[in-house]
């Protein structure tokens, strides 16, 4: 597996460390309640498709990155750096 | 037999190696099995489950039936294949699976035993009684079928992984693949070229037939000889593609010494390789396929294909009488070489009632071979057709069923290849495995001018995917014949008694297995793959699978495409474990840290335990000191009386640094950071989000806008990766910079009641307690080399941590030590520090393991409440905070001689000892020498509230019961006097 | 007082020189990480320069200027090896002094490049990794950082690893060779 890291270009995936699912960037607010920090920490999905998850670029810039790929076909769609998603939402917001 | 001017051997060069101890007289550009074929040998092997003798079928890497074993001792190679074994001066060969020899195995009285070992067999008689399965017939069964062993002894052989990188990677180097090479590399493309055999050319070598007025092998060998010149072409050979991976990557297996006589030490045997590559092209060409007739698998009976190639490759003639047995055009090669090199072709036999070939030999068109006789070599064949069945009198017997396109790599990736009705075989279809295209007979081209087309027009395809345009590359002339064939599969069987017609060799599946298979409704491909076990032998059905699904798709009345097919995965052929492992083995499993004391500490006889990858001493032994109790016990008592130094250099350093550096820490600790004062050091502790404890440390305010925090050894990564994340995700408006200092500072922590006298006798400016009070910070000047000073204890002492540029760190550390002994101490181990925290309370991962919170070691009130923090929402959950969770105590024997053992599990006086009535467990433990007992920590259910209370401590693996007092964590100068004074 | 004598981290372990390769060690004086501040890479990249004569390298490049060198080492973060810089730069971004943290090695011959095609898992073709290019990657399951120079490769692990990362490269130089 090859990701294209946007700093540093294609690399291996031994350079990578895979965190999990992407709603880790959407940190509710303190007191947004029950559901939606259980949400946000415990329930995932498990799609047969297209997913966004994590990965760190471990061995390489050390960015945190959002790889949005697909777990049938494993087809990479898209590298983003998560700063860059993160800032891009606030923008959106 | 050697046929006289056939073959592209160099006779000048004689090899001899032995074969079960006999000797074979070869030359260079010999095979295992092309030598000892040569030399009359018919039994290379013996069958895995009935031990019916087996010879060789085929020229390459798909072959079933010659399994060989090279060497022996340490480097004994087990189920090498003979057809690709290429020999040298005093290679051992043995053959497997028989006792005493292939040629007289005692074990062939298995096939007798035949009619009761069919499919499903073992799944039907063994089940009862359940338990001799594992004591009985497993052994048993193992001990009887299987393939060649390893010799038991430590493998040393050295073995390698590389990567390589590519725009076109051509896998196979036969007429397609060189065409594709060629037309590639010369538009300049970077081309690697992979083949499994030491020679380009593929089929070309085995077959009579000429390129451009020139024999093929010779325009392989000029196409060769052009692309070996080429910068931008590396070759690869004795190398086979094994798998297609994602995003363009390929596996490859290179075998590098083993067709070296004598090897040096430091040459691979294997090398696995890893390709990238941004485009490919599979030229992999097709394999011959058998016909299944009773007794099919007799030695001498092989692939017509590989009959004509050990003619013309090797100049080796398979038999002195032999006939041909097939139902396409193809076949008829094989008859014309081996007439034209003047060996006696009894029969060619044709199935098809149309055929049109013509040759001068025995022609018989509508026949079938129905049956052989010869048990250790074919003697006899039985053919049916419309003027009744004819016996011939044969010592070879060539057959093909047609050919299968090796699709394979096609299908690494959940790919599955469409049937054709015209060539009677599964074909690629497109977008199988991105960036892969199959070309030549392994898309379906039969002749070698489509194929050399089919090739050329890829190339440029995959030239302008790459953005490069073709230079001119004529495409040469060639064989064009048509590729006829009609479908034949199964003999009908009209003989009586028990025969079998065999599918996959190398399991032992017959087509009485398989019809079996459907009879038990085992209908599905999958099904009867795994009932009858086709297809899962190392060949992975390379020679048998479609025969087997046609089998299965007449029993079941479906047609070919409507029965389906078994995919294929990786790896292509067997790749052994050490290739894959290359590099991990011994101290190559993982890298090695070393603090800059480790020397010293060597030198002191030190033992070392492993602490995550780090090395750190366990203790020192001194002379006199019987057990490890007696050093620990020496150094804490050193520590509590005068002062011991150690290096704490592995504990984690992040310098952190920005106007928002503070804040930063205030949001990924549970307390407050931007309030220390600089020149200060304040204890934290972070949480994971989900409330639960990530790691804890002391952090240091050097400056207003610089921070250095410190990590637990085992969490340093961890945290770092934490950190990075809360940083580019969750505060990506905060100015804050941090970087890994751990390898910049040799740091050493000086304990006990001496320690400001030792600082003091190398420090360029003296501290005392106003200066340097408790929890204090600073730069500092050792003989002119600047150090870091922070007042910090892990021991409960009056305790320093000094840190210097690690280049000083050895230097630094042997003085400390030296000046500690003359002051009545001396350095300590891991063991001692372990005994220091125990008996202050202070927790380690053994404590914070991940799976307690703030509020279990007794920190909750530790959450700040002025500020959010990574964790804080979760922490506050209830069940987070409940009185019945397990709780973080200090646990003392009542008898006081008494050993505690981590481990254990806790249980309320008067309870059953069951697994559900446990209220806790012990997490540490260690022989305090300040109170003359074992002293231990642990959690258990409320247990801040059960201080005082007896209850009982069990570990059922060390035989340890006995009852022990709960106490507060810290037992050992609870005020703090000691590390204040 | 005491007279502290300094080691580098590849002390007793390096030269070694293995067929037509050779491995050394590069002392280093002085090197300190670079990170401007939030907004400010431009004007940390001209402040850098006016420093010392490199300007803040881009990701995979390096910089260099007489014996100093700038090189990459992550996001928004480089190297400076070869001179001590000012106090003054750190109001253009963080300085931290790494002059000890890492192992800094030479690997020349013309099979070098075959020894960390071994490796490491990256394209480091003539045409894909130039003179002056550097990437980080891993080697082994080592962070390292490697830089191609004008006669090779400049090899950096953390100090703590040397040992590992030599015995590393010395038993991949001896296989390629054996295969010579």
């Amino acid at each position: 597996m090859r990701i294209k890291c946007p700093l540093c270009g294609e690399r291996d995936r031994r350079e990578f460390y895979y965190q999990g699912a992407a709603i880790a960037l959407n940190r509710p607010a303190p007191d947004a309640g029950d559901e939606a920090w259980n949400d946000y920490i415990h329930n995932r999905e498990n799609p047969a498709g297209r997913t966004k998850d994590l990965w760190h670029h471990e061995a390489g810039c050390s960015a945190w990155l959002v790889v949005e790929r697909n777990t049938v076909t494993h087809e990479i769609y898209g590298v983003e750096l998560a700063e860059d998603v993160k800032r891009g939402s606030k923008n959106a917001d | 037999m050697r046929i006289n001017g056939k073959g592209l051997i160099d006779r000048s060069t004689p090899i001899s190696f032995s074969f079960d101890g006999k000797k074979v007289q070869g030359f260079q550009g010999d095979t295992v099995a092309s030598a000892a074929l040569a030399e009359g040998r018919k039994i290379f092997g013996r069958s895995f489950k009935y031990h019916r003798p087996r010879g060789v079928m085929t020229t390459g890497s798909e072959e079933p039936n010659a399994l060989v074993t090279l060497h022996s001792g340490a480097a004994q190679d087990p189920n090498m294949r003979a057809t690709t074994q290429e020999i040298f001066e005093g290679l051992q060969v043995r053959g497997q699976n028989a006792w005493p020899s292939v040629d007289r195995d005692l074990m062939g009285v298995n096939d007798l035993l035949a009619p009761f070992f069919g499919a499903g067999f073992y799944y039907k008689t063994f089940m009862w009684p359940g338990a001799l399965w594992e004591k009985l017939w497993e052994p048993m069964i193992r001990r009887a079928a299987g393939l060649g062993a390893l010799s038991g002894e430590h493998d040393t052989s050295r073995n390698e992984k590389a990567y390589a990188f590519c725009d076109l990677l051509v896998i196979g180097a036969g007429p397609a693949g060189l065409m594709a090479a060629l037309t590639a590399a010369r538009a300049g493309a970077d081309v690697i070229l992979a083949d499994e055999d030491a020679r380009l050319g593929g089929r070309l070598l085995l077959e009579d037939e000429e390129i451009e007025g020139k024999p093929g092998h010779v325009w392989a060998a000029d196409v060769t000889a052009e692309l070996m010149g080429m910068d931008n072409v590396r070759v690869m050979t004795r190398t086979t593609v094994t798998g297609a991976f994602d995003q363009g990557t390929y596996g490859a297996l290179e075998r590098v010494a083993q067709h070296v006589a004598a090897p040096s030490n430091d040459t691979p045997r294997e090398c696995f390789w890893r390709i990238v590559a941004k485009r490919a092209i599979l030229a992999a060409g097709a394999l011959e396929r058998s016909v299944a007739f009773a007794n099919n698998d007799r030695p001498g009976i092989m692939m017509a294909g590989a009959v004509r190639g050990y003619l013309n490759r090797w100049g080796v003639a398979a038999g002195q009488k032999v006939a041909v047995f097939g139902n396409n055009d193809n076949a008829w090669r094989t008859a014309r070489d081996l007439k034209s090199a003047g060996v006696d072709v009894v029969a060619m036999i044709d199935s098809r009632k149309d055929a049109t070939g013509e040759g001068d030999f025995p022609i018989i068109t509508g026949g079938m071979v129905s049956d052989t006789r010869g048990r250790s070599g074919l003697r006899e064949i039985t053919v049916q057709s419309a003027s009744g069945d004819q016996k011939f009198e044969v010592d070879c017997l060539g057959v093909s069923g047609g050919w299968n396109p090796s699709v394979h790599m096609m299908c690494h990736m959940n790919g599955r290849p469409a049937w054709d009705e015209a060539t009677q075989s599964f074909l690629p279809v497109d977008n199988m495995v991105p960036g892969l295209k199959a070309v030549g007979s392994a898309a379906g081209k039969f002749s070698t001018q489509a194929v050399l087309e089919d090739a050329h027009a890829e190339a440029i395809s995959a030239l302008l995917d790459l953005g490069l345009t073709s230079a001119d590359t004529v495409i040469p002339t060639a064989e064009d014949g048509a590729h006829n064939i009609e479908g034949l599969w199964e003999v009908p069987h009209i003989s009586k008694g028990y025969k079998r017609a065999w599918l996959d060799f190398q399991n032992d599946v017959s087509t009485k297995d398989v019809r079996q298979a459907a009879k038990e409704n085992f209908a599905s491909v999958e099904h009867m793959k795994r009932y009858t076990t086709q297809g899962m032998a190392p060949d992975q059905g390379k020679n048998s699978n479609v025969n087997a699904l046609a089998i299965l798709a007449d029993a079941t009345g479906r047609d070919i495409p409507t029965t389906g097919t078994t995919t294929f995965r990786p790896p292509y052929v067997p790749v052994s474990l050490a290739a894959l492992g290359a590099g991990a083995r011994g101290k190559g499993f993982a890298p090695e840290r070393f603090v800059t004391s480790h020397q010293a500490t060597v030198d002191r006889n030190a033992p070392m335990i492993e602490a995550g990858l780090w090395y750190r001493p366990s203790y020192y032994p001194r002379p006199g000191e019987k057990t490890w109790r007696d050093s620990c016990d020496r150094e804490v008592n050193m520590v509590r009386n005068a002062v011991g130094v150690t290096d704490v250099s592995t504990l984690g350093k992040i310098d952190i640094q920005g106007p928002d550096a503070g804040k930063f820490l205030d949001f990924v600790y549970i307390n407050m950071f931007s309030t220390l004062k600089v020149g200060r050091v304040r204890y934290g502790l972070m949480l994971r989000e989900d409330g639960h404890v990530m790691d804890d440390g002391t952090t240091a305010r050097m400056g207003e806008n610089h921070y250095v925090m410190t990590t637990t050894t085992a969490a340093a990564g961890q945290v770092m990766k934490h950190l990075e994340f809360v940083h580019q995700v969750h505060c990506t408006d905060m100015d804050v910079r941090m970087i890994s200092t751990t390898e910049q500072w040799a740091q050493f922590a000086v304990a006990g009641p001496k320690s400001r006298e030792l600082l003091n006798s190398i420090l360029d400016e003296k501290i005392d307690n106003e200066s340097w009070p408790f929890m204090a910070c600073g730069e500092v000047s050792l003989s002119g080399v600047n150090g870091r000073l922070f007042r910090i204890s892990f021991s409960g002492e009056h305790a320093y941590e000094i840190a210097v540029p690690s280049r000083y760190g050895d230097a630094l550390f042997r003085d400390l030590v030296s000046r500690a002994e003359t002051l009545g101490g001396g350095v300590y181990g891991m063991e001692a520090l372990n005994v220091l925290r125990i008996e202050k309370g202070f927790i380690t991962h053994a404590e914070i393991h991940g799976r307690v919170t703030a509020f279990d070691i007794g920190m909750g009130r530790m959450v700040s409440a002025k500020k959010d923090c990574i964790g804080k929402t979760a922490s506050q959950r209830p069940g987070l905070n409940l009185d019945e969770r397990e709780q973080l105590v200090g646990l003392k024997p009542l008898d006081g001689a008494q050993q505690l053992s981590s481990g254990a599990h806790l249980f309320t006086k008067g309870d059953a000892l069951t697994a559900d009535n446990s209220q806790g467990y012990v997490t540490s433990v260690g022989y305090s020498t300040s109170l003359e007992c074992f002293l231990g920590m642990g959690f258990l259910v409320n247990g801040r509230a059960r201080i005082g209370e007896q209850i009982q401590f069990i570990d059922r693996l060390r035989d340890i019961i006995t009852t022990v007092e709960v106490v507060e964590p810290v037992v050992f100068d609870p005020e703090g006097g000691r590390a204040r004074g | 007082m005491a007279d502290y004598i300094a080691k580098t981290p590849c002390d007793g372990l390096l030269p070694q020189t293995i067929g037509s390769l050779t491995l050394t060690e590069t002392a280093v004086d002085r090197m300190t990480s670079f990170m401007p501040w939030k907004g400010r890479e431009k004007t940390a990249s001209k402040a850098l320069k006016a420093a010392c004569g490199v300007a803040f390298p881009g990701p995979n490049e390096t910089s260099a200027s007489g014996d100093v060198q700038a090189i990459w080492t992550g996001r928004g973060q480089c190297f400076i090896l070869g001179v001590e810089l000012p106090d003054g730069l750190s109001a253009e971004g963080a300085l931290t002094d790494q002059s000890d943290a890492w192992a800094v090695m030479s690997l020349r011959g013309d099979a070098a490049v075959d020894v960390l095609a071994r490796l490491c898992p990256v394209d480091l073709r003539d045409a894909a990794f130039k003179p002056g290019d550097t990437v980080r990657t891993e080697m082994q399951h080592m962070m390292v950082s490697v830089t191609r120079m004008d006669d090779g490769f400049q090899i950096m692990v953390m100090r703590s690893f040397a040992k590992t990362a030599v015995h590393d490269l010395t038993e991949t130089m001896k296989a390629i060779a054996a295969r010579a």
